[in-house]
């Protein structure tokens, strides 16, 4: 089937030719606004969450796999670069959380005005950031402590 | 869309014609509800996890086999599982319905339900292994 947007977008001139319609205008003619950032955010947050989530499984397969697997998934959450991948997930986990709460907000009818999305965007960036420092220096701290605990 | 240069008319229906008299399309509501009962289920599910990891942070593969075979943990690691990639899937496919146009549509969503479908599996398996083969091999241990 053809796209059914093209029915209108086919126009006539007056002499009876047919041209193309304009297509209205998109992203690039509208003043940047947090929220705008803030929706694509938490799309991207959720397809990156996803991947992780993925990536995670490789550490529930390795536990179950056996002791010398685990040893492999240590080295890579012992890595900075492995630290830093988790970080993100944990930071695009964190975010589509926060975005998610304030869906289903707005879906039971609160804070869904003008005025009330544009209040909550810095609060959900403020949210988001904090929680994901926190997390990520307390389970580092944790794995940093119990380390070295088993080593003494 | 099909040829920008030359305008030519291909539907001769507008899309409130189209649509007039067909009623719903009946499947959204579903989707749209799937979508937020997994969303609400995933909230105290994704707090438990956080303080599993808090638990599990730095811990050696016994540890984690341990912690794997006690069946509460098995039972919540697999909710977690089973909602995570669902939630996923259904979360996919509104990016697929709002980008992928025309033809690839129904093979993109597939592809994805497939491999979506594959991973979850691969995770509940896991969990499952980790409950049911881990807690054997601490006893042979033990024993």
């Amino acid at each position: 089937m053809q796209d059914v947007r093209d029915a209108l977008y086919v126009g006539q001139r007056s002499d009876g030719t047919l041209t193309r319609r304009p297509m209205s205008p998109h992203l690039q003619v509208y003043r940047f606004r947090l929220s705008m950032f803030l929706s694509i955010a938490n799309r991207a947050a959720g397809v990156a969450a996803a991947g992780g989530s993925a990536l995670g499984l490789c550490w529930i397969s390795a536990a179950a796999k056996g002791p010398k697997s685990f040893k492999k998934v240590q080295k890579v959450t012992g890595n900075p670069l492995g630290q830093m991948l988790m970080a993100g997930w944990a930071l695009a986990l964190v975010y589509h959380f926060v975005a998610g709460l304030r869906h289903l907000a707005w879906d039971s009818g609160y804070r869904f005005s003008k005025k009330e999305i544009n209040e909550d965007g810095p609060v959900a960036v403020g949210v988001t950031v904090g929680t994901t420092l926190a997390l990520v220096s307390g389970i580092v701290g944790v794995a940093i402590c119990r380390s070295r605990k088993k080593a003494s | 869309m099909s040829n920008p240069k030359k305008p030519h008319v291909t539907v001769m229906r507008s899309q409130l014609s189209r649509a007039r008299g067909l009623g719903s399309g009946q499947a959204g509501v579903g989707h749209w509800w799937a979508e937020r009962a997994s969303a609400v289920a995933l909230v105290p599910l994704s707090g438990w996890f956080v303080i599993q990891v808090f638990r599990l942070a730095g811990a050696s593969q016994p540890e984690v086999a341990k912690w794997g075979a006690r069946p509460f943990n098995t039972t919540m690691m697999l909710s977690l599982v089973i909602l995570t990639f669902y939630h996923t899937q259904l979360g996919l496919q509104v990016i697929i319905d709002d980008y992928v146009h025309g033809k690839a549509h129904l093979p993109a969503g597939l592809l994805m339900k497939g491999i979506v479908f594959l991973l979850g599996l691969f995770g509940a398996v896991s969990v499952l292994k980790l409950a049911l083969a881990g807690s054997s091999r601490s006893t042979i241990a033990a024993g």
